[in-house]
């Protein structure tokens, strides 16, 4: 039996939207890179440099351990999360927010996330 | 003896998010044997080929990143000298009693213009499983993991390059092994207090205190292989690699643990001896500086730290 997916949008700062599918094992980092998306920059995949901050606009979801530094308490309770500790729950809609304690955040590839990504 | 003064890299602490999945990572994965855990709950590590009794701290935290890198000096006599050196060039040095980390000697520790905490140490205990030295095997037991020989060097990120450097050649003996160029200034600054093409290396960030990568010497180019099979087996976090540094030329794969720090193994480079002269590197060569084979950096390298 194939696990339940979810449906993750993700809000882009020039107003377009990506969009791509999630395990319900996946984080959504991963599931993004597994579709080949880029629309949320990759760090280090372990919730320790801020480079994938995100924050979730709808819908239910929990998070992994995050470093305090890119996601604090307010944050947290705020929807700010890493997108490689981010599980969702549900279908989310998301947009970028990067952490202001990164050293530089890649930019994103306009070009690609402009596109769709689905399975 | 020939190697005097600080010696070598002696020990790094890793904060991690997750102590149990970081120690899984560091011994299951990269290779390294648990010494033993202390009632603070600090884990201590340490790597086949090495005789002391640990020389990796992972202590757990909501934060990742680097605590202190500890260089061991050859005597006490040294710690003395550096004590007062150190002091002499307006380093603020704290006196740290024997026994904070179990088996190991009184240290000093300073924070250097980067913003890192460095310590130095001139004693700790051999460790029971350290490598034979009568009529010796290879190994007692065989490597497990990527095989990893030693802890061999960190990469830290923060601001003040030229004086940090300077601290290190000026008052702690060290010689500048390679540089990265600016128009402005140095931007780059590999360091050795040995024969190896680089001990600790710092490269600029504005934010200081920064943990780019703790590394780990292997034997080969093959293991160099091996590793990259691993980090695919089970789906370690990959950043770049197998690929060749121009700086220190060594062959070599980028990770990261299960709490985003980065960690490195790798093989090769070059020896260095207090004669030869400083390699220098410009800013616009950084691409093969850095990934001599694909000549370009990715922004994860030059961004991604914790």
């Amino acid at each position: 039996m194939t696990p339940p997916r979810r449906h993750i949008v993700v809000r882009l700062p020039d107003g377009h939207e990506a969009a791509f599918d999630c395990r319900a094992d996946d984080t959504v980092l991963a599931a993004m890179e597994r579709c080949g998306g880029r629309a949320i920059p990759v760090g280090c995949r372990g919730g320790g440099c801020g480079v994938c901050r995100v924050r979730v606009i709808e819908g239910q979801y929990r998070c992994g351990k995050m470093s305090r530094l890119h996601v604090d308490g307010a944050a947290a309770a705020a929807g700010f999360a890493l997108a490689c500790r981010l599980i969702a729950e549900d279908d989310l809609v998301i947009e970028l927010a990067p952490s202001a304690r990164c050293l530089g955040v890649a930019a994103a590839d306009t070009d690609r996330d402009a596109r769709t990504y689905s399975h | 003896m020939a190697i005097a003064g600080v010696l070598r890299p002696g020990y790094v602490q890793i904060r991690v998010l997750d102590l149990k999945e970081a120690l899984k990572h560091y011994v299951d994965r990269v290779g390294l044997d648990l010494v033993d855990k202390g009632p603070d709950g600090r884990a201590y590590l340490r790597a086949w080929d090495e005789f002391d009794r640990h020389s990796v701290i992972l202590r757990e935290a909501d934060t990742p990143g680097m605590d202190v890198m500890g260089f061991k000096v050859a005597t006490e006599a040294d710690l003395i000298r550096y004590d007062k050196r150190l002091k002499e060039a307006g380093v603020k040095v704290e006196h740290i009693a024997a026994g904070e980390q179990p088996g190991t000697g009184r240290r000093l520790s300073f924070i250097i213009p980067s913003g890192h905490r460095i310590e130095l140490f001139a004693q700790m205990e051999t460790s029971p499983h350290c490598p034979p030295t009568e009529n010796p095997d290879v190994w007692s037991e065989e490597p497990r993991g990527m095989r990893v020989v030693r802890f061999d060097h960190c990469l830290l990120y923060g601001p003040n390059i030229p004086e940090t450097a300077k601290l290190f050649t000026d008052v702690l003996d060290f010689q500048l092994t390679e540089k990265v160029m600016a128009p402005h200034g140095m931007i780059g600054a590999f360091l050795s207090c040995a024969t190896k093409a680089h001990d600790v290396a710092f490269i600029h960030s504005d934010e200081p205190a920064k943990f780019h990568h703790a590394s780990f010497f292997l034997e080969s180019w093959h293991d160099v292989g091996h590793a990259a099979d691993l980090i695919s087996r089970y789906n370690i976090s990959h950043d770049i690699g197998p690929t060749r540094h121009g700086i220190t030329r060594g062959q070599t794969i980028y990770f990261f643990d299960p709490s985003g720090n980065r960690n490195e193994v790798f093989a090769g480079g070059y020896l260095y001896y207090p004669d030869h002269p400083t390699r220098v590197w410009s800013a616009d060569e950084l691409g093969k500086a850095i990934f001599y084979y694909e000549r370009q950096l990715n922004e994860r390298f030059l961004s991604v730290v914790t």
